[in-house]
C-alpha cells in the first residue's frame, strides 16, 4: 500500500514536472562550437530524412493492413516479377533514392564534417593536454599565457547527496573542484591520454568525444564560441567511479583568461615552493586530499573495500617504516605505493605535488586509526628529494 | 511377438526415459527443445538483471546498489541474452525445423548436436557463478566490464573477468558445433529435387549465420584469450607499456562483433517472409531478391567493423571507409524490407499473432535500422557514441529486431511442436503489451542519449529524471508481461485444441505436410520436391 501511495506520488511529479518544464530537451543540446554545430545539422538532416522514409513506408503498411484483409473478402494477387522497362524502372527508382540519400546528401557533408573534426592543428593557438584516471582528469597547459599550470579536476557532488542524505543540487553529478578554464573563440588544440584505463573525455555542447588511452596520444580540439560553463561526462566504461568523473569547462574571454592563468601560475608557483610544515598543517590538508582522491576506493573511514581496496587502517604499509639506513625510501613503503602505485592502486606522482603527497602520508599514518611508531611525519623537501 | 517388434522396428529404437532421455537424446526435435526451453529460462534471468537495473535508475542517487554491482549486472546481462538466449533460440529453431523444411529425418550429427547443446548450461552458469562466489567472500563478483571485455579495465577486473572468459570460449564452441552441423545438414540432408535456389529461406538465413560464425567465432576465441594471457602470463597484447595496443583488443572483439549482430538476425529474416507469406495467403515477394541480400549483408557484415569505435582514434581514410562501408548495408536491407512489404501488399491477410509479432517486427525494427544509417556518420556518431542513443538504437535492432522475431517464430511453430493450439487472446494481448511498453521503455532512452546522458552509469545528473523514469516503468510493464508468453508456451505443450496438420490456411513448405506435432523420426521417407 505504502508502495502504491508512493508510486502514484512519482508518477504524479512525473507529469507534472513533464507539463512544467515545456522547453525540455528532445535534441542534442546548443551547440556552442563548430564541430557541435556541424553535428546538430547532420543529426537533424538525418532525423528528417529518416523520419520521412519511416513515414511513408509506414503509410505504406497500413494503408495495406486495412486494405488487404481477408476477413473483408480481399483475394491475394499473384505476384510477379518487374518485366516490362517502366516497371524495372520503378523497382530500381527506391534504389537510387538510397544511394543518393546515402553517399551524396549524408555522404558528402560526412566527408567534410570529419577532414574538419580531424583536423587538429591549423590555426589552434593553444594545446592543452587531457589525462584520464580513475576517476578524475587531469589538465595541463602547454603553451601560451597559461603554460605550465596543471591541476587535478574532481567531483565536487558531496557523498550525501550520493546517498540520498541530502537533497540534490542543481548540478548534481556535473560539478567539479577545479574546472578547465579555456578562453572563447581560440582553437584549442586537445592531447588526449589516460593513466590506467580507457576514459572519454565528452562536453556534448562542444561535439567532440576522444576516447583517451593508456600509452598513447588522441587528438582533438575545441573552439568554443560563446562564453559560459559547460558540463558533460567521461564516457567510457572505466570501472566504479565511471558515473563519478564529470568533465566541467568554464569559457571566459580572452582578458578574464590571461588574468586567471596570471593567477593560476603564482599559486603553483607559491605551493611548489616546498617547505617544513607542522604536523597539524599536514594533517589538515591531507584529509583533504585523502577525501578527495583516497577515499572513492579506500573509503574514508579508512576500511577500504577488501579484497579489491584494502583497509588502511591497520595496514602494514601505513604503519611500517618507510625510510632505510641510507634515507632513501624503501620498496613498497608507504611512499613508494603512493608514488609509484601498484595494480589497481593508481601511481600518484604526476598528479598530486610534494606536499599533497606529504601531507595524505602523513595523515593516513596518524589518523584512520592509524598510530605510526616510525617514520610518522613524511616532509614535503623528503618527497621533493624521493622524486629524485 | 512378432507385432509388438513390427512395432518397434517403426521407432528403430527404445528411448530412456526421464532426466536420460534429455542427457542423452540425439533427435533433432528434443535437441531443439531443450535448446529453446533453455533459451527461455535464460531470458527471464538475463531480465530480471536489467529490471535490477532499471529500478536503480528509477530516479537519481543510489539506491539499491553499489556502482561495481550495476557494472556487473549490465556486461552479464549483455552476454545472457545474446550467448544465453537469443543464438540458442535461433539453434533452436534450426534443429526443430531444418529438418522438417528439407524433407530430412533428423540433423547430420546428431551426437555432436547434443554435446553443442549440452555445453551451454554449465557455460551459463560459469558466467553467473562469481555472483554467487561473492556472496561467500570468493572473489568480487561477475564481469564488470560491459560484456565488451575492453581492456585495460578487464585487465584490471577480478575474477570474474576470468570466469566470464571461459564462458565465452564455451558459448561459442558450442555455436561453432551448431553451425557445423546446419551446414552439413542443409548441404547433404536436402529432399531430392530441392536445389539450393528453392530452399527455404529459414535455412538460407541460418546457413549464412553459420558460415559468419564459424568465421568469427575463432577471432574473438583468440581475443579473449590474449586478454587472458595478458591477465596472468605476463603479455603485453594490450599493454602499451610493453608494446601492445588496448584499440587492438576492440578491432579483434568488433571482428566478431559486428558480425554477431547479424547471427543473431539473419535466422529471424529468414523466417519471417514465411511467417508474412503465410498471413498473406500468398508466395513471399522477391525470393532470389532476399537470398541474394543475404549473402551481401552477410559478406558486408565482416567489413565493417571499426565502426564500432569512431571515437578512439583513427586515420580519415579508415574513418571514411568504414562510414561509407556501413553505409552501403543499408541498399540490401532496404531490398529487403521492400520484398516484405510487397509479401505483405495485395495478400489477404489475417492477423493471428504469428503475424502480428511479423508486422510490429517490420516497424521496429525499421526504427533500428534508420537510427543505425544515422549512427554511421562518423561526426554524429561522435555525440551517439556511448550514448543512450546507442542503447536505445541496438536495442531495437536486438529486441525488436531479434527477441520480437524470435516471439513471431514460437507462436508460428508452436502448434506444430505441440500438436495443440495456443491461447489466440493471450497471444495477441502478449503482443501489444510487448510493443507498447517497449516502446515506452526505449523512446525516452532516445531522448536522454542525445541531451548526453552516458551508457552504464549508474546513477546520472537531474535533467534526466524524467525520462529514466517512464523508461524504468515501461520495462517492468515490458518484463512482466513476459509472463503470458511462459504462461502460453506452459498451457499450450500441456494441451488445448487440437492443431491441424498445415495449422495455418495459408502455410507453405514440407513442415506443413506432416502430423503436428511430426513423428520422432520426421521423415523416414523422403519427400521428393517438384
Amino acid at each position: 500500500m505504502q508502495g502504491m501511495k508512493k508510486l502514484g506520488a512519482s508518477a504524479f511529479a512525473l507529469f507534472y514536472s513533464l507539463s512544467a518544464r515545456a522547453d525540455y530537451t528532445f535534441n542534442f543540446p546548443d551547440p556552442v562550437t563548430p564541430m557541435a554545430l556541424d553535428t546538430l545539422h547532420v543529426h537533424n538532416k538525418f532525423m528528417l530524412i529518416t523520419a520521412v522514409i519511416f513515414v511513408v513506408v509506414l503509410a505504406i503498411m497500413i494503408y495495406s493492413i486495412v486494405k488487404h484483409r481477408h476477413d473483408k473478402g480481399y483475394k491475394a494477387v499473384v505476384d510477379k516479377p518487374p518485366s516490362t522497362t517502366m516497371e524495372i524502372f520503378w523497382t530500381l527508382i527506391p534504389f537510387a533514392i538510397l544511394l543518393l540519400i546515402d553517399f551524396v546528401i549524408m555522404g558528402i557533408p560526412a566527408y567534410h564534417s570529419v577532414v574538419m573534426m580531424e583536423d587538429t592543428r591549423d590555426q589552434s593557438t593553444m594545446v592543452i593536454k587531457i589525462t584520464g584516471s580513475q576517476w578524475r582528469w587531469q589538465y595541463e597547459y602547454l603553451d601560451g599565457d597559461a603554460q605550465g599550470i596543471k591541476f587535478v579536476s574532481n567531483l565536487a557532488t558531496t557523498n550525501d547527496q550520493l546517498n540520498n542524505k541530502e537533497e540534490k543540487g542543481e548540478h548534481y553529478l556535473l560539478e567539479v573542484d577545479n574546472p578547465l578554464v579555456l578562453p572563447v573563440g581560440e582553437k584549442v588544440r586537445i592531447l588526449m591520454t589516460a593513466s590506467d584505463v580507457l576514459h572519454n573525455w565528452w562536453v556534448p555542447q562542444f561535439g567532440s568525444s576522444r576516447v583517451a588511452v593508456p600509452g598513447f596520444i588522441r587528438e582533438t580540439w575545441v573552439q568554443v564560441e560563446k562564453a559560459g560553463v559547460y558540463r558533460g561526462q567521461c564516457k567510457e566504461l572505466c570501472g566504479k567511479g565511471h558515473g563519478y568523473m564529470p568533465v566541467v569547462v568554464n569559457a571566459v574571454s580572452k582578458e578574464e583568461f590571461a588574468a586567471w592563468a596570471g593567477k593560476k601560475q603564482a599559486e603553483q608557483k607559491a605551493a611548489g615552493d616546498v617547505k617544513e610544515l607542522t604536523k597539524e598543517e599536514l594533517l589538515a590538508q591531507g584529509k583533504t586530499v585523502y577525501e578527495k582522491n583516497c577515499a572513492v576506493c579506500h573509503q574514508v573511514s579508512g576500511a577500504g573495500l577488501p579484497p579489491a581496496f584494502p583497509a588502511l587502517t591497520g595496514s602494514k604499509i601505513a604503519t611500517g617504516p618507510i625510510f632505510g639506513a641510507d634515507g632513501k625510501y624503501q620498496k613498497d613503503s608507504h611512499l613508494d605505493r603512493v608514488l609509484n602505485g601498484k595494480g589497481v592502486m593508481p601511481a600518484w606522482k604526476a598528479t598530486l605535488n610534494d606536499t599533497e603527497i606529504a601531507a595524505v602520508i602523513t595523515y593516513e599514518r596518524n589518523a584512520l586509526g592509524n598510530t605510526a611508531s616510525v617514520d610518522a611525519l613524511v616532509q614535503p623537501p623528503q618527497v621533493k628529494a624521493a622524486r629524485e | 511377438m512378432s507385432t509388438t517388434s513390427v512395432a518397434h522396428h517403426d521407432e528403430h529404437e527404445e528411448h530412456p526415459t526421464g532426466i536420460m532421455r534429455w542427457l542423452t537424446t540425439t533427435n533433432h526435435k528434443d535437441i531443439g527443445t531443450m535448446y529453446l526451453t533453455f533459451s527461455l529460462v535464460m531470458f527471464l534471468v538475463g531480465g530480471c538483471m536489467i529490471l535490477g537495473i532499471r529500478a536503480e535508475l528509477f530516479k537519481p542517487g543510489l539506491q539499491l546498489m553499489n556502482p561495481e554491482f550495476f557494472n556487473q549486472l549490465i556486461g552479464v546481462h549483455a552476454l545472457i541474452m545474446i550467448f544465453a538466449a537469443l543464438m540458442p533460440a535461433a539453434t533452436g529453431f534450426a534443429n526443430w525445423m531444418l529438418p522438417l523444411q528439407l524433407g530430412a529425418p533428423d540433423m547430420a550429427l546428431p551426437r555432436l548436436n547434443n554435446w553443442g547443446f549440452w555445453i551451454l548450461p554449465p557455460s551459463a552458469i560459469l558466467l553467473t557463478l562469481p555472483f554467487t562466489l561473492a556472496l561467500f567472500g570468493i572473489g568480487d563478483g561477475a564481469l564488470a566490464t560491459g560484456w565488451t571485455f575492453y581492456p585495460p579495465l578487464s585487465v584490471q577486473g577480478g575474477i570474474g573477468v576470468d570466469f566470464a572468459i571461459f564462458a565465452v570460449h564455451l558459448l561459442g564452441i558450442s555455436s561453432v558445433l551448431g553451425s557445423i552441423n546446419i551446414i552439413v545438414t542443409i548441404f547433404n540432408m536436402r529432399a531430392p529435387g530441392m536445389t539450393l535456389m528453392k530452399m527455404p529461406l529459414f535455412a538460407w538465413g541460418w546457413l549464412i549465420t553459420a558460415f559468419l560464425l564459424i568465421a568469427t567465432i575463432p577471432v574473438l576465441a583468440g581475443a579473449v584469450t590474449m586478454l587472458l594471457t595478458d591477465r596472468h602470463f605476463g603479455t603485453h597484447f594490450f599493454d602499451a607499456a610493453g608494446g601492445g595496443d588496448p584499440i587492438m583488443f576492440q578491432h579483434l572483439f568488433w571482428f566478431f562483433g559486428h558480425p554477431e549482430v547479424y547471427i543473431l538476425l539473419l535466422p529471424v529474416w529468414g523466417f519471417i517472409p514465411q511467417i508474412l507469406q503465410t498471413f498473406s495467403r500468398k508466395p513471399m515477394y522477391g525470393y532470389k531478391a532476399q537470398v541474394y541480400s543475404l549473402w551481401s549483408i552477410g559478406a558486408l557484415s565482416v567489413v565493417v567493423w571499426a565502426h564500432h569505435f569512431f571515437t578512439a582514434g583513427m586515420p580519415v581514410p579508415a574513418l571514411l571507409y568504414f562510414m561509407y562501408s556501413t553505409m552501403a548495408i543499408s541498399l540490401p536491407l532496404a531490398v529487403l524490407f521492400y520484398c516484405w512489404i510487397r509479401t505483405m501488399w495485395k495478400g489477404a491477410m489475417t492477423f493471428e499473432t504469428p503475424m502480428l509479432f511479423s508486422v510490429g517486427w517490420i516497424i521496429l525494427f525499421g526504427v533500428g535500422g534508420l537510427t543505425g544509417l544515422v549512427l554511421a556518420d562518423v561526426a554524429a556518431d561522435a555525440q551517439y557514441h556511448n550514448s543512450y542513443f546507442v542503447v536505445a538504437h541496438f536495442h531495437y535492432t536486438l529486441f525488436a529486431g531479434g527477441i520480437m522475431g524470435i516471439m513471431a517464430g514460437v507462436y508460428y511453430w508452436l502448434p506444430k511442436m505441440t500438436g495443440h493450439m495456443y491461447n489466440e487472446k493471450l497471444g495477441k494481448l502478449h503482443f501489444w503489451l510487448t510493443a507498447i511498453s517497449f516502446n515506452v521503455t526505449f523512446i525516452p532512452q532516445f531522448f536522454v542519449g542525445l541531451a548526453g546522458m552516458p551508457r552504464r552509469i549508474p546513477d546520472y545528473a537531474l535533467q534526466f529524471a524524467e525520462f529514466n523514469m517512464i523508461s524504468t516503468i515501461g520495462a517492468f510493464v515490458l518484463g512482466l508481461s513476459q509472463l503470458l508468453l511462459v504462461y502460453n508456451i506452459i498451457s499450450c505443450a500441456r494441451g488445448g485444441q487440437k492443431a491441424t496438420d498445415k495449422v495455418w490456411e495459408g502455410a507453405i513448405g514440407l513442415e506443413w505436410t506432416l502430423p503436428s506435432p511430426p513423428p520422432y523420426h520426421s521423415f523416414t521417407e523422403q519427400p521428393v520436391v517438384k
